[in-house]
């Protein structure tokens, strides 16, 4: 028995080991060494790449990262629970609205992001409409902002949120809320008192399954932040393309994955208590 | 004493289907007042009109004279005991008890955390306050649902088959404490059950619905020895039709000798007897086919597979539909 176990779980261990364990040995690697004069990496060791990271230039960026992740999150959660909550009290039409929930994935996320160029930018469907209609004089700045930026990232990772919270919800027992109602509690009362902690599993899942893609997101601020509002993910993906500074590079990923890591266990650590 | 709840003409359908049809019930104060019903019956759709989980398609509820439907289950004072409890599995029982004081309209109670203590000594469970549903038994689940209710004194307490939850050995234990509880509390109980042992033990009175319709209402003894219709006769416990007649098997005899003039009697076969310890079932069949089953003490003598006997009965004990 334990050898059939161990026979089965060899592919993935397998795969996790070459394609996850091994490159993030090697990133740990380029930190410490020097850049190469075209990129790559050569010696002598240095612990230079870390220390850069305290320079208050990328703690800023990585601070600006923290905060535009957190209140997409925030955002997701505030838009995705009561979706969530619509979609598990749908009765037989739920299965219509997960499927709509799941459509976008069926295109690429970067035409899905160029679509929200076409309608947001001076040109585009928003301000041509509103240009002929009279309600305004000059395009609206929609793009190439902070706000877009968050707009598109909300956008990119709302069903993340949806999923599973409505996981949660939907396995709710409807006589919970019937006993809350019967004891008095008015519907926010039971919402506040009974639903939401009860959906907190799939909150805390919802948050995370957001909250990372969006810390580490170099997609959507590129395109719909127009490179104006520099994050982590942009700064990355500069250090190993235009500036070719591999361990620079190498070191602001891990310090992110640090930064996620110490926010997971967190987490986790408060999951632990509570009986889910 | 007056009425707590009157039901008038009180109607319910689901689509098509009528669940419940001009329901007329006067459910007196300070009783343990049962619905008795197969599934289906409608018994579990009245209980949720008057709690106000359902809006009734027709007709009125009144708590003490006042109008209760339209109303919403918060603004309603009555309390429910759901049949699987409904307790909040993310609070402690003591939480859960003090869920509906925490939420009732007036805010939390002067006296709240007395009266909590007070249910919980009531119901033995002072001691289990600190854990979740999770880690209580069905017996002490039941009892913080028990507590959560009438912590509140609620004109009526609603509980919908509160003893189906619980394995068979601890039922007839909680039967008695319920009724002791219901007496000690003096709240008007409703009880919801399909189990006419259960509603006979327990209740002041019961009634008997059947297809969404009143059947019969009245004491347990009125409902078991003067049922009004077939199904109520049928329901409360077994019954012999013998020729249009009904008895129940207890006042049903059985004879090797013909009996005489003073009682009713025929000639039967027997067809099997079956040795219950405390009793034994003869099954008879007579002449015009029909099965007659008696339950006789076992020191009536013996009766064997395929002997010739006489059935008979009391006219007295006859059900009078």
């Amino acid at each position: 028995m334990n050898r059939l176990r161990a026979w089965c779980l060899a592919p993935s261990a397998a795969v996790l080991v070459v394609l996850f364990l091994a490159p993030l040995t090697i990133l740990l690697a380029y930190t410490v060494l020097t850049r190469g004069a075209y990129g790559g990496t050569s010696l002598p060791w240095t612990v230079e790449n870390w220390a850069r990271l305290a320079d208050p230039l990328y703690l800023g960026i990585l601070g600006r990262s923290v905060g535009v992740a957190a209140v997409s999150t925030g955002i997701c959660l505030v838009l995705g629970f009561p979706l969530a909550l619509f979609i598990a009290r749908a009765g037989r039409r739920k299965h219509w609205y997960l499927y709509l929930v799941i459509l976008p994935f069926w295109t690429s996320f970067l035409v899905r992001t160029y679509a929200w160029m076409f309608l947001l930018r001076d040109t585009g469907l928003i301000n041509s409409a509103l240009l002929a209609l009279g309600v305004i004089e000059e395009p609206l700045p929609l793009l190439y902002n902070y706000g877009a930026v968050v707009l598109g990232l909300v956008y990119g990772y709302l069903p993340f949120m949806v999923l599973p919270v409505y996981a949660t919800l939907e396995r709710l027992d409807p006589a919970l809320l019937e006993a809350a109602s019967d004891l008095g509690a008015r519907p926010w009362q039971a919402l506040r008192r009974v639903i939401v902690p009860l959906a907190m599993p799939g909150i805390r899942a919802g948050s995370i399954l957001v909250f990372i893609p969006c810390l580490g997101a170099y997609l959507t601020p590129d395109l719909l932040g127009g490179g104006k509002t520099i994050l982590v993910g942009t700064l990355i993906q500069n250090q190993f393309t235009n500036a070719r500074d591999w361990p620079f590079g190498a070191a602001l990923s891990l310090g992110v994955m640090a930064v996620v890591m110490v926010l997971l266990m967190g987490l986790i650590r408060r999951q632990g208590e509570g009986v889910l | 004493m007056g009425n707590v709840l009157e039901l008038r003409g009180l109607t319910k359908h689901f689509q098509e289907q009528v669940a419940l049809d001009r329901l007329e019930l006067t459910i007196p104060e300070g009783e343990l007042f049962s619905l008795l019903g197969p599934s289906g019956c409608g018994k579990t759709t009245t209980l949720r009109l008057i709690a106000g989980f359902e809006e009734p398609t027709a007709g009125e509820v009144y708590l003490h004279g006042r109008r209760l439907d339209g109303l919403r289950p918060y603004e309603r004072n009555v309390s429910t005991v759901f049949q699987n409890y409904a307790l909040f599995p993310h609070l402690t029982a003591r939480e859960n008890i003090e869920f509906g004081l925490r939420h009732r309209a007036g805010g939390w109670p002067g006296d709240g955390a007395r009266r909590v203590a007070a249910a919980m000594e009531m119901l033995q469970i002072a001691d289990k306050g600190e854990r979740k549903p999770a880690q209580l038994s069905g017996g002490e689940k039941q009892r913080v649902a028990l507590a959560r209710s009438l912590v509140l004194e609620p004109e009526v307490l609603l509980l919908d088959e509160p003893l189906s939850a619980l394995d068979p050995n601890l039922r007839k234990q909680v039967r008695t404490e319920l009724k002791a509880l219901q007496r000690r509390v003096g709240i008007t109980f409703l009880f919801i059950t399909h189990d006419q042992e259960e509603a006979l033990s327990l209740s002041d009175r019961i009634a008997v619905l059947n297809a969404g319709r009143l059947e019969q209402v009245g004491t347990p003894r009125e409902l078991y020895l003067r049922p009004k219709t077939r199904f109520a006769a049928g329901f409360l416990g077994p019954v012999n039709w013998i020729q249009g007649v009904g008895v129940r098997p207890e006042a049903t005899q059985v004879a090797h000798e013909r009996p005489g003039a003073e009682v009713r009697s025929l000639a039967a076969t027997v067809e099997n007897a079956v040795f219950l310890g405390n009793c034994i079932h003869v099954e008879t069949r007579l002449a015009t086919g029909e099965a007659v089953v008696a339950e006789v003490s076992r020191f009536n003598g013996t009766f064997e597979r395929g002997e010739r006997v006489h059935v008979w009965w009391r006219e007295g004990d006859e059900l009078a539909l």
